[in-house]
């Protein structure tokens, strides 16, 4: 953070995706507690980020989706399970219809329980959930968009537990040694992962310089600050194409957004019943339209 | 030396690969390669040389070698990776489960070294399992071609085909006898030498040695079919079947474990359409050791002479 100068953001711009994020934030309770199943808190996490992506800072086409995505930015989910956040940004965004989402991880749905490309989901481009590998697959579609001479960009978002898979620091090494510098990373630190805290399931820590040592432009940001989401990741940007890729470390609250699931593990993995639907959803107003 | 196919070199079958993934990114510009720190071992060097541009060094990390093959894709590159068999199936199979075959990306694994002709390496090196991996796969295309001539234009064939394939072959020199006109199709078995008495379904180096077979059990009085099954996945059931109605019983030869791979295969085939008395000449489950390719071929018991011991204890149950 300290190395950024916060650029002015329209407090228009932060406004309008507070309030698609807001929505977003509903949608991810409703579906999951349609489906009594799914994950949550990562998902409530990265609201305000999935949101600013989506919405402000990706240059996409959700009219004339490609599985090839050449001239246009391209998003790779690492982690996986947060598909209830990935799904209502993209159905609000308009890749496929938003009645949909009420078909999250029912039989015969697009909305696999995690991400997948085998039912042709506008969006997906890459099966993930199991961990580790959505980063390895961004920097081949980052070595694609080089090999193409287009100068679009790749974005990837991982859960920080995943890092603990090896693949991933493979993935770094790559990237650098090959200054695959039109990827920005974005790790979402929640310090929570199934088993409980990171630190103490396993510690990450320093992971700024490990990320630093490893060859890469390394940003800190708040995942709920809007404006900083916005002014860090245009900021990014302009670090691209300086041999160097980029590693935005996002410090985020799982369940943002519903009291008792903010900063507990437990909400990782797990539906909230009847009362606790009710609960959250009074603390969630809707924004937009509801699915 | 076989009568039916002389061989008119030696020469690994890898060669051919090399040759094949040269001509592939000749062809098509699409054509990628990707190495995990053994480009020259699995004989990428050409490709390497001819198209820099468009060969990536991934170092010793196989598992992010598959997930950026995956990744190539998007945006229409058609990526081979490559390495010894072991590290391109057994150490990655989940990355390859996930992110090639479930996500059905064009991406071609490549795996030389295959079986016990590896050698002196061992048994850490020797994979004898990636048939059954590979084959149990949604989406996956597994070739297993038996000469270097084949191995080139199978490693064509899998660069124009769309879709994830797996390819193996193997270090040593090895006989080269297929033909340079004999036409490659993915899926279609050939019948290289046609019999009355039984089928010898053979694939990999082991297609020579049941070419071979064929001959001595010819001594015998005995009149062997010969198929090369260079497509493991999509089985070609319908060669099979046809042959086995005809001779009434059935050997399958491979450098593998016995069990899941081509014998595996061609017996779901006979159990499920077609029962008829089989054996399955491979490893009989166990890891391998250091060696030459020939004594380990000798120990293991994947010599002509096992074929052919085989095919006779096949007959002995053969309905009159």
């Amino acid at each position: 953070m300290k190395e950024i100068t916060p650029l002015p953001v329209s407090t228009e711009t932060v406004a309008r995706l507070q309030k698609i994020a807001a929505q977003v934030r509903r949608d991810i309770i409703r579906m999951v507690f349609n489906a009594q199943s799914g994950h949550p808190g990562g998902s409530l996490g990265c609201a305000d980020f999935m949101a600013a992506l989506f919405f402000e800072v990706m240059d996409i086409d959700p009219d004339r989706f490609t599985m090839d995505g050449i001239g246009e930015d391209v998003f790779i989910l690492s982690n996986g399970h947060i598909s209830p956040v990935f799904y209502s940004v993209l159905a609000r965004r308009g890749y496929f219809p938003i009645s949909e989402l009420r078909t999250f991880r029912k039989i015969d749905s697009r909305l696999q329980g995690h991400p997948a490309t085998a039912e042709g989901l506008p969006g997906v481009r890459i099966a993930t959930g199991s961990l580790g590998q959505g980063l390895s697959v961004a920097v081949g579609a980052a070595l694609s968009k080089r090999l193409n001479r287009d100068d679009h960009l790749v974005y990837c978002l991982q859960g920080d537990g995943e890092l603990e898979e090896g693949q991933n620091w493979e993935a770094y090494a790559f990237a650098a040694h090959h200054g695959v510098d039109n990827l920005i990373v974005t790790i979402d630190y929640n310090r929570k992962q199934i088993d409980g805290p990171l630190p103490e399931v396993m510690n990450l820590e320093p992971l700024h310089q490990k990320l630093k040592a490893f060859g890469w432009h390394v940003l800190e940001m708040d995942g709920h600050n809007m404006a900083q989401i916005i002014y860090t990741l245009e900021h990014a940007k302009k670090l691209t194409g300086s041999g160097r890729p980029i590693a935005v470390i996002m410090h985020t609250i799982m369940g943002k957004g519903v009291d008792f699931m903010e900063d507990d593990h437990r909400w990782h993995g797990s539906p909230p019943n009847q009362e606790q639907f009710e609960r959250a959803l009074q603390q969630l107003p809707a924004t937009l339209k509801d699915f | 030396m076989s009568k039916y196919y002389p061989a008119y070199d030696h020469k690994p079958t890898r060669e051919g690969f090399g040759e094949g993934l040269y001509l592939a990114g000749k062809e098509n510009p699409r054509v990628v390669a990707l190495a995990a720190d053994l480009s020259d071992s699995i004989k990428m060097t050409r490709f390497k040389r001819e198209f820099p541009e468009r060969f990536f060094q991934a170092g010793v990390a196989e598992a992010n070698m598959v997930g950026v093959a995956a990744g190539l894709t998007i945006g229409g590159w058609i990526p081979f990776a490559g390495s010894f068999v072991n590290f391109i199936t057994g150490r990655v199979y989940d990355q390859i489960r996930q992110s090639v075959a479930y996500s059905n990306k064009n991406v071609k694994l490549a795996g030389s070294h295959m079986g016990l002709t590896l050698g002196e390496d061992g048994a850490t090196h020797q994979n004898l399992e990636d048939l059954a991996l590979m084959r149990t796969l949604p989406n996956m295309t597994v070739l297993s071609p038996c000469d270097a001539t084949q191995t080139r234009q199978a490693t064509l064939a899998a660069a124009r085909h769309s879709g994830p394939v797996y390819i193996r072959f193997g270090r040593p020199k090895w006989p080269v006898f297929i033909p340079e006109e004999m036409p490659f199709e993915i899926g279609k078995a050939q019948v290289l030498k046609s019999g009355n008495d039984v089928t010898l379904i053979a694939t990999g180096h082991m297609v020579w040695h049941a070419l071979l077979a064929a001959e001595m059990l010819e001594k015998r009085g005995i009149d062997a079919e010969v198929i090369n099954m260079h497509t493991i996945k999509p089985l070609d059931r319908e060669a099979v079947l046809q042959s086995v109605r005809k001779t009434g019983a059935a050997v399958t030869a491979e450098e593998h474990q016995k069990a899941g791979g081509l014998g595996g295969a061609v017996a779901e085939v006979l159990g499920e359409e077609q029962p008829v008395p089989m054996a399955r000449v491979g490893v009989n489950d166990r890891f391998g050791e250091s060696g030459k390719p020939e004594e380990l071929m000798r120990k293991y018991g994947l010599m002509p002479e096992d074929i052919v011991q085989a095919a006779l204890r096949v007959l002995t149950r053969k309905k009159p």
